[in-house]
């Protein structure tokens, strides 16, 4: 295994990849606004990317880079689902709070 | 007319569906037609099918297969109909002596607000009991056996709204169900050791299977438990006095004619089971002359005018199954039959009493009716001197039968034939006191209401009756009178595979044959037997007016409430099964079981109750425990190591 790429240790990539992991989980957890909630979640997802493409590099095998594509593809598709509902939600409900939106608990 | 005769049990069942489904839509008059054509016709092409079979030549039955019902790999049962002397004889009691009970009900029961449910129930009764006798196999026979029980159940209980009517009904059911735990386990041995249920296969397969004599009697025995619920034989005869309950047309049928009988049809059926076990034999022997004495002593001093007549159908039942205890068929056939017609002929004519009073069934309160209603005394005296066993009516050449051949079986013949005598004494005796009482006697009738005689649907059946009752009893004579016997020729091919049977087992009972001057005089002392019971009944009821045998103290009193036999099943059946009941209702089920099932129900109730407020709607929420989760299973892959 080739622990520096690009001159970069592995650790500094995977520390990062942990920071973004971190903020996007903080963030899904603590903001209100359903946009940013949304935001938060592609920055998990990328952290997860960065660490695929880093054991890829590192390992020198192609699998992490592949399972990228696929994680980028269904993001894509997750955002525009994702959108769709928050404009129709948007318009229902006039608001973007996700507090407000709690009209299917018990 | 053979080809034919799957119509005989097709038309009851029709009947019972018409007027059953379409209660509340036909006329009575119309409804009760049907119900009456649905067992005449049947009757009709049985006495044709009579005619072709020829049943004094033939000797094979004719079989009439109808459909499989159950096969699984050797079990084979299936609706089919055997036709032979048995069953031929068997059905032509039942439809022409149920046609004519079915022409009097329309008259008896006219203006009660459920003729047509009692006209389907009662075409409901014939059809099973046609099944019953007309099936080749023991399956459908049991069907037929629950299918009576069900209907006796449904016409006892036919006033439900009365407690006592729907309780008689309850007992005659469950009494029932007892004796059949008998058949069924009777069936169970016949099946594991012949390998099928079709009587002929039986009596092929069971030939030469020399093991077969070694579970007889056993096999004997259960059959027997299921006669004794159904023919009420001691101890399970307490429901025949009860089930009078029921509308008096459903007396004549089920406790004369037809449903009591089928305990003596059953052993004349499998007569190839017991004409080997004479141990059992002779316990039947003992259980019916008991039962014939014991039931004829309780007739002595009721007062309900069926009561008396169901304790002497008890009583004349344990008669038949002292002939068949005595291995002695023909003469239980033959019994079976002349009591059908007269026993038949009394309830009837107790009905018609019952009718021209307005409901009285107190002899008490009854008298002087000779010549009032006239068809009906007359009628009634001809079937009393039938039961009591006058010559030259019916039941003397039958009752007479029976006591001889008991009195040449065996060692304890004549201990038996002394019982039976003494039970003839007492017959005689109280069917008189009746006579008088009724008839004769003391007018107690109520003033107000105007004794009238029955109408033509009702008097007409009781002529026919009384005919067959005076001369039915020709079939079968004595040897110093006329010496006929059709019956034992008629049912010798029936009983010839089951006799062969035996003798090559050596279990067979040699009847001792009587000399003539010994038959004779065996016949004159039960005639005078006879004699004697009417000239007391006679001097005590008519001449002297006497009540000495109405006040009940000491044994009398045991008599009058018939040995308290109902109080002690009471005390040793029905209450500690009531105690136990009710312990297992209140205390085990309510107190125990119901809380901890309840209490595993509640206990999910609070979890949930307590789970609900995770959902609380807010997504940040679920993050957070999507979060937490993943991080708990990541602590658990961690620590583990992975």
């Amino acid at each position: 295994m080739n622990p520096v790429i690009g001159g970069i240790p592995v650790q500094y990539l995977l520390g990062l990849a942990g920071i973004l992991f971190s903020i996007g989980v903080l963030g899904v957890l603590i903001r209100r606004n359903i946009v940013i909630i949304f935001m938060s979640v592609e920055l998990i997802l990328n952290s997860v990317n960065l660490v695929f493409v880093t054991f890829s590099k590192a390992l020198s095998h192609i699998n992490g880079e592949t399972i990228v594509f696929f994680v980028m593809a269904i993001a894509a598709a997750e955002a525009a689902v994702g959108l769709a509902l928050v404009i129709a939600i948007f318009r229902h409900k006039k608001s973007t709070n996700v507090d407000e939106l709690q009209s299917m608990r018990w | 007319m053979l080809d034919l005769f799957p119509i005989v049990v097709l038309l009851p069942l029709l009947g019972f569906l018409h007027n059953g489904l379409l209660k509340d839509k036909i006329p009575h008059r119309f409804a009760g037609a049907i119900g009456t054509l649905a067992v005449f016709i049947p009757f009709l092409i049985t006495l044709g099918a009579f005619n072709e079979f020829n049943p004094i030549e033939r000797t094979a039955p004719h079989l009439v297969p109808v459909f499989d019902w159950i096969v699984i790999g050797n079990f084979k049962s299936s609706f089919g109909y055997q036709i032979d002397q048995l069953s031929l004889y068997m059905t032509l009691i039942i439809t022409g002596i149920g046609s004519l009970i079915h022409l009097y009900s329309m008259g008896y029961m006219k203006g009660n607000k459920g003729y047509n449910r009692f006209f389907a129930y009662l075409n409901l009764f014939i059809f099973c009991m046609l099944n019953l006798v007309l099936s080749d196999n023991l399956v459908l026979t049991f069907l037929g056996w629950e299918g009576v029980g069900l209907a006796s159940y449904l016409l006892i209980g036919f006033d439900f709204d009365k407690a006592s009517a729907a309780e008689a009904g309850m007992k005659a059911f469950i009494l029932n169900r007892i004796g059949d735990v008998g058949f069924i386990l009777g069936t169970g041995f016949l099946f594991w050791l012949g390998g099928s249920l079709q009587y002929l296969t039986l009596q092929t397969n069971l030939n030469g299977l020399g093991i077969f004599s070694e579970y007889a009697n056993l096999i004997a025995l259960f059959f027997f438990i299921a006669a004794m619920g159904k023919s009420a034989q001691i101890p399970l005869y307490v429901w025949l006095p009860d089930a009078m309950a029921g509308p008096t047309p459903v007396s004549a049928l089920i406790h004369a004619a037809t449903m009591v009988t089928a305990g003596v049809f059953l052993i004349v059926r499998l007569n190839f089971v017991f004409y080997l076990a004479p141990d059992t034999s002779f316990f039947i022997a003992c259980i019916g002359a008991s039962t014939a004495l014991f039931a004829a002593t309780i007739g002595l001093l009721q007062n309900d005018i069926k009561k008396i007549l169901a304790y002497s159908t008890v009583s004349q039942l344990g008669f038949m199954f002292l002939a068949m205890g005595s291995m002695s068929y023909v003469a239980g056939l033959f019994h079976l039959m002349t009591h059908a017609f007269f026993k038949a002929l009394l309830f009837l004519g107790a009905g018609s009493v019952i009718h021209a009073l307005h409901h009285e069934q107190n002899i008490k309160h009854m008298g002087k009716l000779f010549g009032k209603i006239k068809v009906t005394s007359i009628t009634f005296l001809l079937g009393t001197l039938a039961i009591a066993g006058f010559f030259p009516f019916s039941g003397f050449f039958s009752k007479d039968l029976i006591l001889e051949k008991t009195y040449s079986y065996g060692a304890f013949g004549s201990v038996l034939w002394t019982v039976g005598v003494v039970a003839a004494f007492f017959t005689s005796f109280y069917m008189f006191r009746l006579v008088f009482v009724v008839f004769f006697g003391k007018d107690n009738t109520d003033s107000h209401h105007k004794i009238h005689e029955s109408p033509w649907t009702m008097t007409f059946p009781l002529v026919i009756l009384a005919i067959g009752a005076v001369f039915v009893g020709f079939l079968q004579t004595p040897h110093f009178f006329l010496h006929i016997d059709s019956l034992e020729q008629y049912f010798a091919p029936v009983l010839r595979s089951g006799l062969e049977l035996a003798t090559e087992n050596g279990t067979l009972v040699k009847h001792m044959e009587l000399t003539h001057d010994v038959e004779f005089t065996l016949a004159m002392f039960s005639l005078g037997v006879a004699s004697v019971g009417l000239i007391i009944a006679y001097w005590v009821y008519q001449k002297k007016q006497s009540q000495v045998l109405e006040e009940h103290t000491g044994f009398r009193k045991i008599l009058f409430h018939k040995y308290y036999i109902d109080e002690l099943y009471d005390l040793f059946f029905v209450k500690p099964y009531v105690f136990v009941s009710k312990l297992i209702a209140y205390t085990i089920d309510t107190k125990i079981l119901d809380r901890f099932f309840i209490g595993i129900g509640g206990s999910f109730g609070v979890i949930a109750n307590g789970l609900r407020r995770l959902q609380s709607g807010f997504i940040g929420d679920y993050a957070l425990y999507v979060v937490l989760g993943t991080f708990c299973i990541l602590v658990y892959l961690l620590t583990r190591g992975v």
